[in-house]
This record gives structure tokens, sequence and C-alpha cells, in this order.
């Protein structure tokens, strides 16, 4: 086998047919993406060369900022979020009872569509017939807010059900992740007379810091392209209210049929969320991996 | 080892090979399927979006005629790809820009058309219409597809929006159909006093909501003082237009729009009406079938439900001249190798859709309807009454306008819906919005 993998024919036949994906679905449409960018493009007429001009406009567009900034805050939200599927993850791996039930239950609102996600929880906002404005009516709130249409907390309506989709999700990596640590290393712990906060804080979770620096990056990363619950639910309304860069930009190119701005917000999108990944990364970084 | 790198070797080719093959499948499974009509002399490929799915009744409208079609012509054949709605949008655009649009398909008027027209995709249909056709359509519908007169689409569908009520509860408030806007605001006043949201709104939407401004416009300052405001002929900082915007607020102060209305969908706020938890509803008359023949809705719904048309306000505006316009309609490709056979094609779709459509689907034609032919509910009849006897149809207004001022004007409807933005900044979101495009 290692001769195999010494020929360097053999190699490239190997990696081919991955490559030509790739190539092919993700790294040649990315340059287009850019190119297009430059150009001003109705998506089915003629195109014409504009240079840097669609990427100067979207700098100085207000609506465009305004998506990023929403689009850093669900980042934010989602980062915070970790913490709390590790503290669940914590609990679910410490050998308490039904940690098994627990964890599918919370692994359920993975296995659905977004679209099904999107559906049930506009259903549960609905404003006068939504089961949470008919609780608040029972509990004697008159005026329960219009959760997805109230400019002002449209975006954090919307933000709860996307940490939901996701949280069994890293409840699960974690999981995993704690189930691989030694009992050997909680046992010497045990005898050394930890308590059991802080066999969590002070050997657990350096032990899998790895894996809680990759779903940082997965979060990040995730929430900055965030795009399929938001267009179902709001479509990026009211009045742009919960527009995030992804919505913005599938606005700009298929309902605008501007699709050289749209491609340049792309571009940008992508660029940010480049920059974004390389931060962490160098911030995260330091410190050496703790081996066992 | 050596036999073994041999084999690991053709696995990979054959493994890249299966990969190649897979991708190429899909086309190849298209195309075998033709293969038994070879013999046609002339094949015409047509694209629609009434699957058989959700729009059972035009899809079997379309599959008759393109049978009778192929009958009345030996050696045509007609190729058709059915979508759905947005599917269909995204398609054609695809097949455009790689130019292999098919030879007949369904377009949408005035803004959506225009990009198709200025890349030269669309083929002008003067010369159909010229021969005897455009005398069958309702007047004004055929312009909606023109462009520097030149008529790119025959249109199939013709609508207006009336506000649907629901007897019911007029009648258990002791209200009546309103004529003046100043009764208008009294119905709406009494409802909500009441606790019945008086008007179901799916503002999620934004079109919805441009319906309701594009009444008060009409009414307040004219039929034509937005349609000028949009071809730049006229100005959207006309004071009528600006009294429109804040006569909308007034509304929505008033608690007029069932509350949640910027969150609701369309759909969501047509289950209000039809759940008798609103008593109005503006909509097109695409939504007849609901309150007329279509069974799944209660019979007692469909009884108690009858239509008006938007009030007079202050004493102008003339009751009689309607928001709507044609839906879809049929194009013919300009690159198409068998043009003339398109064509012949598109008018003979056209007319024996005009005499189906509408007693077999409840879709009111363009084309001009005898009544006296056809078998049709009261409501159809007097929809049909109004249409003929309309003074003006003001195409809705996110059509008449470039894709791109139509996003504009459609968010800045939310946020004047919304109390986002005054009246004077929502016409001058308009005003910059055209302007830049000149």
């Amino acid at each position: 086998m290692k001769k195999v993998m010494s020929n360097k024919l053999m190699i490239a036949i190997y990696i081919l047919p991955a490559l030509l994906l790739i190539g092919i679905l993700i790294y040649i449409p990315l340059a287009l993406t850019g190119y297009y960018g430059l150009m001003d493009w109705d998506g089915i007429g003629e195109m014409t060369f504009l240079g840097l001009e669609n990427y100067i406009t979207a700098i100085k567009d207000m609506k465009f900022w305004d998506s990023a900034y929403h689009s850093f805050l669900l980042a934010i939200f989602s980062t915070l979020s970790l913490f709390i599927y590790l503290g669940i993850a914590l609990i679910l791996a410490s050998k308490i009872k039904g940690a098994n039930l627990l964890r599918k239950i919370y692994l359920i609102p993975m296995l659905l569509s977004s679209v099904a996600i999107a559906q049930l929880w506009i259903k549960v906002y609905n404003p006068s017939n939504g089961i949470l404005n008919s609780i608040l009516s029972a509990f004697g709130i008159d005026n329960p807010p219009v959760w997805l249409g109230d400019t002002s907390i449209v975006l954090y309506s919307i933000f709860i059900p996307i940490l939901w989709q996701y949280a069994g999700f890293y409840i699960l990596i974690y999981y995993a992740a704690l189930k691989n640590i030694p009992d050997s290393l909680i046992e010497a712990a045990k005898i050394d007379g930890a308590s059991p906060l802080q066999i969590a804080f002070k050997i657990k979770v350096p032990l899998i810091m790895g894996v809680i620096k990759v779903t940082v990056v997965l979060a990040i990363v995730g929430s900055l392209k965030y795009f399929d619950l938001i267009y179902v639910m709001t479509g990026g309304g009211p009045s742009g209210a919960s527009e995030v860069m992804a919505s913005y930009m599938y606005k700009t190119a298929f309902s605008s049929y501007n699709y050289g701005y749209g491609s340049a917000i792309g571009f940008l999108l992508l660029l940010i969320t480049l920059v974004v990944t390389y931060l962490i990364r160098k911030f995260t970084s330091k410190g050496d991996e703790i081996q066992y | 080892m050596f036999k073994r790198k041999k084999a690991i070797f053709w696995f990979a080719i054959l493994a890249s090979l299966i990969l190649v093959l897979a991708g190429c499948s899909d086309d190849g499974g298209d195309d075998s399927t033709d293969k038994d009509d070879e013999n046609a002399d002339t094949t015409i490929s047509f694209m629609h979006l009434w699957p058989e799915g959700s729009s059972k009744d035009h899809y079997e409208i379309v599959e008759k005629i393109i049978g009778q079609y192929e009958d009345d012509n030996p050696g045509v054949n007609v190729d058709v790809e059915v979508l759905g709605n947005e599917q269909y949008k995204e398609k054609l655009k695809v097949l455009s820009s790689s130019d292999k649009l098919p030879d007949v398909g369904m377009t949408w008027a005035a803004g959506f058309l225009t990009p198709y027209v200025d890349g030269k995709l669309f083929a002008p249909l003067n010369d159909v219409l010229d021969s005897g056709l455009q005398d069958q359509f309702v007047s004004g519908t055929t312009e909606a597809y023109a462009i520097d007169g030149n008529t790119y689409g025959l249109p199939l569908e013709l609508n207006i929006a009336p506000i649907f009520y629901n007897k019911a509860i007029f009648e258990e408030h002791g209200l009546s159909v309103p004529t003046t806007y100043e009764e208008f605001k009294n119905v709406v006043k009494t409802l909500a006093d009441n606790g019945v949201a008086p008007i179901a709104l799916g503002n999620k939407d934004r079109w919805t909501g441009s319906l309701w401004y594009m009444y008060l416009a009409d009414r307040i300052g004219g039929a034509d003082t937005l349609t000028s405001a949009i071809d730049r002929t006229g100005t959207f900082e006309d004071p009528a237009l600006v009294k429109a915007a804040e006569e909308i607020q007034n509304l929505v102060d008033l608690g007029a729009f069932a509350e949640g209305y910027n969150a609701l969908s369309d759909e969501e706020a047509k289950s209000l009406f039809m759940n008798d938890q609103a008593a109005m509803y503006l909509i097109g008359s695409w939504d007849l079938p609901n309150y007329t023949t279509n069974e799944d809705v209660p019979q007692e719904f469909r009884d108690s439900v009858g239509f008006f048309n938007f009030p007079t306000v202050e004493g102008s505006g003339d009751l009689t001249s309607w928001v709507g316009g044609p839906g879809v309609g049929l194009f013919v490709a300009e690159n198409s190798d068998v043009k003339e056979e398109a064509k012949k094609f598109a008018a003979y779709f056209v007319e024996q859709w005009g005499q189906q459509a509408v007693a077999d689907a409840g879709v009111i034609p363009a084309t001009k309807v005898d009544t006296s032919a056809v078998e049709l509910p009261d409501m159809y009849i007097d929809v049909l009454d109004e249409l003929n006897n309309a003074s003006n149809i003001t195409l809705f207004a996110d059509v008449q306008m470039s894709p791109e001022s139509a996003q504009v004007h459609l968010d800045a409807i939310q946020s004047l819906f919304g109390g986002e933005i005054s009246p004077e900044e929502f016409t001058k979101l308009h005003e910059e919005a055209l302007a830049a495009e000149q």
C-alpha cells in the first residue's frame, strides 16, 4: 500500500473525482461570482463591465451593513448558546439516568428539514392563533407581541428556532467528545478529592478544548452565511428588520434581477467569512493541545 | 504487488467514470423519452406552470387543447414541460442565458418581460394580433405586454381586485356595504370596536398591501396618477400619492388590519378570512373559486361571501376603476426554429383557452367571455359584468415597475404599513428609485 501511495500518478487518480466535483461545483462558481460582481448584469441579457463599482456601492450600502450586523448578531448568539449546549452535554455525559433518551430527544430538531421547522415556528408565532400568543393571552396578557411582525423583536424571534435547530448537533458533538475522555483520568481526580464541578471545568472542558474550538468556528461561519429559516419565515422583513447577508444577496440577485450586484454581495460575504474564520483560528490557536 | 496496483488503478478509473456517467444520466433520460415522436415533422416545445398536482383544472385544459391541436395539425407534435411557479421562473432564466428557451412558454407582463425583450429573446406578436385576434381580447389587456409598440405576449388571464366581505359578519353588526370612504371607515371602526378583525391582510408578501395603496391612490388622485408616476411622465411627489400613503397609516391606526398583518403571508391572511376571523379581504378575482365552486370550502361560508368595489374617497374617484391586470401570457421565442408554427399554436391556444378556462377552471380569460353561452356561478357573472363596465384597470404596481424598483416599492409598502417611514419618506423612496433608472 505504501508503494501505491508513493506513486504520484496513483495519488492524482485517487483524488481526481473528488477534485473535479469540488472544482466544478465550488471553486469555479466562486471565481465566477467574483467576476460577475464586476459586471452590470440582469442575469438574462448582455453583461457590461463596471469594474469595482458594485463592490463600492455595496460598501456604501446601509442595507448591506444592516444585514451584516444582523448576521454578526446571530453569530454572537450562536457562540453564546454553545455554553448552554456544553453544559447540557456535561450533564448528559455524567451518567445520569435516561441520558440516552434525552440525547435522542435533543437531536430530533436536527432531523427535521429547515422548511418544516420554519413552518412549525410560523404557526407557533402566529399573532392571533399561534400557540405562544394563545398561552400568553391565557395568562392575561392583553396585547402579546407580534413576534414576526414587529421590527424590534423579529430578529430575536427568529434566532430562537435557529438556535433550537442546531442545539442537538452541538450537544451530540460535545457528548461524543466527553465520552472519549478516559475514565481513568476522572477516577484519579475523584481519588484526589476533586468535586464534580472541578472535574467538569478543570479536567473535562480543557480536554475537549480542541472540539470546542471547532464548534466555535462552525457556529460563527454557519451564522454568517445563514439563510434558510429567515428566508422562509420572514423573507428578511418586515422592512429589512430580519435581513441577513445571504438573504439580501438572494433578494438583489433573484428578486431585483440585479445579478451583478448580488454576486458582489455574495463575494463580500465570502471575504467576510474568510477573514472571520482566519481571525478565530488565530486567536484560538494559542496554547498547546492537551494530550492524554 | 504489481497485480494489486493494476487492480487499484482500474478501480479508480472505473470510479471516476461512474461519477461522470451519473452526472450525464439525467439529460440522457430526457432525450430518450422523445424518441417515439421522432417521425413528427415539427415539434413545438411548450413550457407551462400548472402542474397536475397543484393546478389540476388548468393542467387538464392545457392537455386537452394540445391534444386538439395535434389532431387538427397532423405532423405537429407539442412537447410539454411543466414546472411549478417559482421553479418555472428560475428555469426560464437559466434557459434564456443559454438561449434554449422553449418555442412557446409563459411570461408575466411589463416588468418581468422587459429584460427578455431587451435581450431579444421574445418574438413580437403584432402579426398574430393583427390577423384578427386583437378583437377577441378585452381592451387594455395586451397593452400590458407591449414595449415600444410591439406586443410580446398573449395574455391568458385577467383579474381585478374587489374587496370580498363576509355577509354574515356584516349582518351581525348591522353593517351595510360601504360606497364612500367615510362609510368604509365606519365599518372598520364598528368591527374593530366589537373585537372583530376588519380586514385580513397578508403583508409579508407585500404586493397585498400594495393593492390597498393603489386603490387609495386611484380614488384620491385619479386613474392616471400612479401610472404616470411610474412611467415618469408624472412624479411620485404628487400630493395625491402622499395623501394615499397618509390614508394607509390612518387605516392602520384605526386597527383596520388583522393583528400581525406584516408577519402574515397572503395564505395565512386568507385563512383568517375563510375561518370567519376577519370581515374583509382585498384580493384578485383569481380567488373566486374559493367563494363559489371549490367543494373543499364549506357551502355555508361560500354563500356568505360577497364583494364590493373600493369606495370613493371624499367624492373623488370612480367606482368602476379597478386595480388588476392580466396574469400570465404566452410568449414565442425569437430564436425558435419553428417560429411560425409556434405563433400559430400560441394563437390557437389563446382562443381555445378563452372558451374553456372560465367554465372548467374558474379562470377569467383575457379574451371576451360570452356569459350567455356558459353556465357560471352568480359571483362570476357579477365580476365579468364589472370587467365589461370597467372604466379603467390599473396594472399591479409591482408588475408595472422594473424588478429593481418593484423591490423598493414592495419594501416601502411594508415599512409604510408598519409605520417605520412617513408618507413623505415613502414617496421619496419611490421617486429616487424610479428616477435612478432613467
